[in-house]
């Protein structure tokens, strides 16, 4: 991976890197890349596709609303509150 | 503290000792041995309250098997009110406002907490040198990683500062530091145990274990933590068997599977002749050792390192700085906060895997990475099940050398990674496996790992029981513990 594509990812993934993080990456990410590609030596054509252990299913629930978190307690966590609402620089000027 | 807990709760039932002696005990050990870096958080005096009201209860006539009996959690189970970092900055002050499942299921049993113990940052790493709380150092040798991520509760277990503790096991980090620590650690099926308030890393694979000196421990800590939960989608709705009364089945003619490239290329002798004679001592007590294959677990290490990474590089865009956790000190817009926050919250390995996540899962690459690993994946697991047609455990070394130096492998991702190659099959599988101690190599523990089909915990914990009947590496202590 070049610089280049490094940088995609990393906006990609709302991550901000510097000069020299970007080239420790890339470098890396290609080694990473070059592990993965082994996977290329498997057949795979025609196999299901496993997202999770299957005996394990899925289960839905009801719509319902459950028990709730206090509101304050959950607001105390956040780095920035202003009237029971959650902070952050503004975005329509 | 060199007493297991089922001897623990022997001596509270008869009154021997009490749950403040107990954790005063662990308390001063914690003390003493603070250089291990194993916790990051003990809250003392909750430790000591907690420990008064269990001996209350005990008097009234209200205690269960756990009751009294010291425990720590690892710092990726969300305790109310208590800090719950996940080894990362970014949860550095973090306090959750809820219990995980776990937490809340022990607390019900009895057990005491006495504190949170250090891991790979967001549990990402196999030597517990990516947290942000610095590395936990071995029992066994100070200049050895403990393994990970996982690395503080083996520590801490090894050194007997606490009789038990919580891991998490997505790729090994349950059983790989259990094994570097010479300690017992069981990674349940996936969705035998609650994944509520469970910090997530890779949700298809996470799974929460206990880990103790002993299977028999394991088996009276599984029993807590097991169990259905409707917080949790992919918590199984099926009966817990009892594990502690399962213990005692004797091994005439248990099967137990062997893979031959277990002890080949990349194994050090030592740790595969320790293996092998755990083996010897299994077919004396009468087991059949049958030869099994499993073609495609070579791999699952390039299988696992595109799946982890894509389910972290999802589940880990939550941390934003907007709702809790970390927020970068000065930004100029929204974008710029996420992105600072980001890069300022998370470690070097963190940002490497949400990379690899965000790369395999982009536009273009999603089919020629993440789908071909999920086909990779069934036919990972599709082994496991031909091969348990033949054998009724699977068994072989845990990783293929002992604790490495600390700093060994931390400059090369893809070396630590390979470390993995014999757990991660089982968690793509979502198979139960436990890691016990088998013997020594130059001086450090050698883990013997048992998979077991699915769900069939209790047959894992009677086959390493009886192992522990008759072997005593697992009551080793380190030098100085």
């Amino acid at each position: 991976m070049n610089a280049e594509e490094i940088e995609k990812v990393a906006h990609l993934a709302r991550l901000g890197l510097g000069a020299a993080e970007r080239e420790g990456y890339a470098r890396e990410l290609s080694r990473i890349l070059d592990l993965v590609s082994q996977m290329n030596a498997a057949a795979t054509e025609g196999v299901e596709p496993m997202t999770h252990p299957d005996a394990a299913g899925l289960r839905l629930r009801d719509d319902v609303v459950g028990p709730e978190i206090d509101r304050d307690r959950l607001l105390a966590g956040a780095p920035l509150t202003r009237d029971g609402l959650y902070l952050v620089p503004r975005v329509i000027e | 503290m060199t007493l297991t807990i089922t001897k623990i709760a022997e001596d509270l039932a008869a009154g021997r000792c009490s749950s403040r002696e107990l954790v005063d005990d662990a308390l001063a050990r914690i003390r003493a041995h603070a250089s291990l870096n194993a916790f990051i958080t003990v809250d003392e005096d909750a430790a000591r309250r907690d420990a008064e009201a269990a001996d209350r209860a005990r008097h009234a006539g209200g205690a269960g098997a756990l009751t009294g009996v010291p425990i720590a959690h690892k710092d990726i189970f969300c305790t109310m009110g208590v800090k719950t970092t996940c080894g990362s900055r970014m949860l550095a002050d973090f306090v959750p406002p809820y219990d995980a499942t776990v937490v809340r299921k022990m607390k019900a049993a009895g057990c005491v907490m006495v504190g949170k113990t250090n891991m790979d940052e967001f549990a990402m790493g196999s030597s517990n040198e990516t947290s942000y709380f610095g590395p936990v150092r071995n029992p066994w040798d100070r200049d050895r990683v403990p393994g990970g991520s996982s690395g503080g509760s083996a520590a801490a277990v090894a050194a007997r500062l606490v009789p038990a503790a919580t891991g998490t096991d997505t790729g090994g980090s349950i059983r790989q530091p259990a094994a570097l620590c010479g300690i017992t650690g069981l990674k349940p099926s996936y969705g035998r145990v609650s994944r509520y308030g469970l910090i997530a890393f890779a949700s298809s694979l996470d799974q929460a274990g206990p880990m103790a000196q002993t299977a028999e421990d394991c088996a009276h800590l599984l029993a807590a933590m097991a169990g259905f939960d409707e917080h949790d989608a992919t918590a199984l709705d099926v009966p817990v068997p009892d594990y502690v009364a399962g213990l005692g089945r004797d091994l005439k003619g248990l099967r137990i599977g062997v893979v031959a490239g277990h002890f080949a290329q990349g194994v050090e002798p030592l740790v595969a002749e320790a293996v092998r004679e755990a083996l010897r001592e299994y077919e004396r007590a009468g087991a059949v050792l049958v030869d099994v294959t499993l073609p495609n677990s070579a791999h699952a290490v390039p299988c696992y390192y595109v799946l982890a990474p894509a389910e972290a590089s999802s589940n880990l865009a939550r941390y934003d700085g907007v709702r809790y956790g970390f927020r970068a000190p000065e930004y100029q817009d929204l974008e710029d906060m996420y992105k600072k926050t980001r890069s300022q919250g998370f470690g070097p390995e963190v940002k490497r895997r949400i990379m690899m996540g965000t790369y395999a899962l982009s536009a273009g690459y999603y089919d020629a990475y993440y789908v071909k690993a999920l086909r990779l994946r069934r036919l990972i697991a599709d082994d496991f099940a031909r091969a348990f047609e033949h054998c009724d455990v699977i068994a072989g070394p845990v990783s293929p050398s002992t604790a490495f130096a600390l700093g060994a492998k931390n400059t090369d991702p893809v070396s630590m990674y390979l470390n993995d190659i014999f757990t991660i099959p089982v968690n793509l599988a979502g198979l139960p496996a436990i890691s016990l101690p088998a013997g020594f190599a130059g001086g450090l523990p050698v883990g013997l790992q048992l998979i077991g089909r699915y769900l069939d915990e209790a047959r894992l914990l009677n086959v390493a029981h009886r192992f522990q009947q008759v072997t005593d590496w697992h009551t080793r202590v380190p030098a100085g513990f």
